[in-house]
């Protein structure tokens, strides 16, 4: 490679701090094909971009935010009142740390249907996935900082759900509120995770997962499902892949300043730790979890969580017979059972949301029974056979191999779950009852 | 120096025996062993660091007995709260005194009492508990907290210091004050 550079590589050496410092993680030559816009959609640089819009603005909240409860709020107002352009900023902050959550998702949900998580780049999906795990860190811990009643109680309700984590639940809660509830402590505690720690890990992670891309050889070549791999056809990163980078990038960042512009971050009632509002929700990335928890006994809610959690983590070392990277759902076979799967949660998920709202209480119907049983061991019992019969019948029906039947549950269950996050955030009124959002 | 490269008897016999412990590999046990200890230093340093001040400490003790005031300013059959403590002061139809946490057990809202019904009411996510902190609806599974009520001189104290949970209500947790 370095004795052989082709002479139409060569003029890029002139642009020596983008050699040296932009394509430090890049090749110096990547295939034509996954610079196709639809191979990755630009998500992971999506990513990127959000991450440091986060950075940039969070560090000039920074300037003018006071972690202190007396002081939290009106150190907000007088940023959005006082300061030039203080309320963009803050919108700025807002808005990118909600959809890079949203971006985060659709980036792990692209790698996973172009089968971008088997050898080698198993390692790499455990990084996205923990890197998914900080944002989400990152954005509770950021929704606290306001102080106004909606981030008082929704961090309330998120901290009061730790502590039913058997074992270490209710010490856990302790170091993160550090008191008896929510206080100057808690606050202290979010400010240092929210503005040290998680960035810092964040930006760790996300050298070492950009270093091992370049170690799997870069991205997954698309193809059709019968398709072999020949040599690809190869062009120079520079212009390439940095122009199409670069237009994404400055797509990103017009899309964020219109959204800021136009909607503003919200900023309610200051909080009233005596005053709960009616309803208390979480916010809309652990409303999925908050839904869970209308339909469960807490600690089997978590326990469920937990294992999704840990099922998310290991899909990549389940001893796959094929391992087909860069074809969109595995083969024509996962396409079917796919849609199969997507169709049968999406009918699944709200009947089970409306008959446990209008018609099953398992607490009444098995009334002698502690609701550890009857709303934790018999409904997750449920769950899970569903979840295996489901399972057994895209195995049966479709003629699908393993890594088809787990493509298959793992839609149902992501189906399952985006219902049950937008039952929770649209279809929720006061006390938590079901209601028509229009 | 390179050790490595020094033929000791040692080094010859841990060739046909490799469980033998050799210099070498006995420093490096030693290297591990304080490395971990180390570790283990940092870890206990930062978790006493992050744990916050243990309840029950001299400045805490001072500070949790809360006086609510004369015993007959509650009459039976009232719920009366008490914004600074964030508890009820209960007196049940039969004259006990029960202090309750205003915290829902189910997620840590404020549960308001509404006198109308006699119920709290918790207004995030619907739980209803009686008078005497008893769950009527769920998701809530346990009775609200109850803090130590004791009664002296006719003065209802309430120490906020240490919340009791409990797993249902029976006649033992309300007090009852002596009998003029």
């Amino acid at each position: 490679m370095k004795a052989t550079t082709p002479a139409a590589d060569r003029p890029q050496r002139r642009f020596n701090l983008l050699g040296t410092l932009v394509l430090h993680f890049r090749p110096r030559r990547v295939p034509e094909r996954t610079l196709r816009f639809t191979l990755t959609w630009g998500l992971g640089g999506m990513a990127v971009v959000l991450v440091l819009l986060q950075l940039f603005s969070g560090l000039l909240l920074k300037f003018a935010y006071a972690p202190v409860p007396t002081q939290a709020y009106e150190s907000l107002v007088r940023l959005q009142e006082g300061f030039l352009f203080g309320r963009l900023v803050r919108n700025i902050h807002f808005w990118s740390a909600n959809l890079l959550v949203v971006v985060v998702c659709l980036h792990g949900l692209r790698v996973f249907f172009s089968g971008g998580f088997h050898p080698p780049r198993r390692l790499n999906w455990v990084v996205g996935l923990s890197l998914l795990i900080l944002v989400l860190a990152s954005n509770l811990t950021g929704y606290l900082l306001p102080w106004d009643q909606l981030a008082y109680w929704a961090t309330t309700i998120c901290l009061g759900v730790l502590e039913y984590i058997p074992l270490v639940g209710s010490r856990l809660q302790q170091i993160a509120l550090g008191g008896p509830q929510i206080g100057p402590a808690a606050l202290r505690n979010f400010f240092a995770l929210h503005t040290a720690v998680f960035p810092a890990l964040i930006v760790m992670l996300m050298a070492f997962h950009f270093w091992r891309v370049r170690k799997a050889g870069g991205l997954v070549i698309p193809r059709a499902p019968a398709e072999e791999l020949a040599k690809p056809a190869m062009v120079p990163t520079n212009p390439d892949l940095l122009l199409r980078e670069a237009a994404m990038a400055m797509a990103v960042i017009a899309g964020v300043l219109v959204l800021s512009l136009l909607y503003d971050a919200p900023l309610g009632q200051p909080a009233n730790p005596g005053l709960s509002p009616n309803p208390t929700k979480a916010p809309w990335y652990f409303a999925g979890i908050q839904e869970l928890l209308v339909h469960f006994h807490p600690s089997f809610a978590l326990l469920i969580v937990a294992a999704l959690a840990f099922g998310a983590f290991y899909l990549p070392y389940l001893h796959y017979a094929e391992t087909p990277a860069g074809v969109w759902f595995a083969s024509a076979t996962g396409r079917r059972t796919a849609l199969a799967a997507a169709v049968a949660a999406g009918v699944a998920t709200p009947l089970v949301v409306v008959l446990g709202e209008y018609a099953v209480d398992f607490s009444a119907m098995m009334p002698g029974l502690p609701q550890a049983l009857s709303l934790g061991v018999v409904p997750t019992a449920l769950l899970i056979a569903v979840v295996a019969g489901f399972y057994a019948v895209m195995a049966r029906m479709f003629q699908a191999s393993r890594l088809e039947s787990v493509q298959a549950v793992f839609v149902f269950l992501a189906v399952g779950w985006a219902l049950l996050t937008a039952t929770c955030v649209f279809f929720r009124g006061q006390g938590m009852e079901l209601r028509w959002p229009f | 120096m390179k050790p490595s490269k020094i033929q000791t008897p040692g080094a010859q016999k841990s060739k046909e025996a490799p469980a033998e412990v050799t210099r070498r590999s006995f420093l490096n046990i030693l290297w591990a062993v304080l490395g971990l200890a180390a570790l283990a230093e940092f870890l206990w340093l930062t978790v006493s660091f992050l744990r916050p001040a243990k309840p029950g400490s001299a400045e805490s003790e001072t500070d949790t007995v809360v006086p609510a005031g004369a015993l007959t300013a509650f009459a039976p059959g009232t719920v009366t709260a008490f914004q600074k403590g964030e508890f009820y002061l209960v007196r049940l139809e039969d004259g006990g005194l029960l202090a309750l946490s205003c915290k829902c057990t189910h997620l840590g809202c404020t549960v308001p009492w509404v006198e109308k019904e006699k119920k709290f009411l918790c207004p995030c996510h619907a739980s209803a508990f009686d008078i005497t902190g008893s769950v009527i609806t769920s998701p809530a599974a346990r009775p609200l907290d109850t803090y130590t009520v004791t009664v002296e001189n006719k003065i209802v104290k309430v120490d906020t210091g240490r919340r009791f949970k409990r797993s249902r209500f029976d006649s033992g947790q309300p007090v009852y004050p002596p009998k003029e």
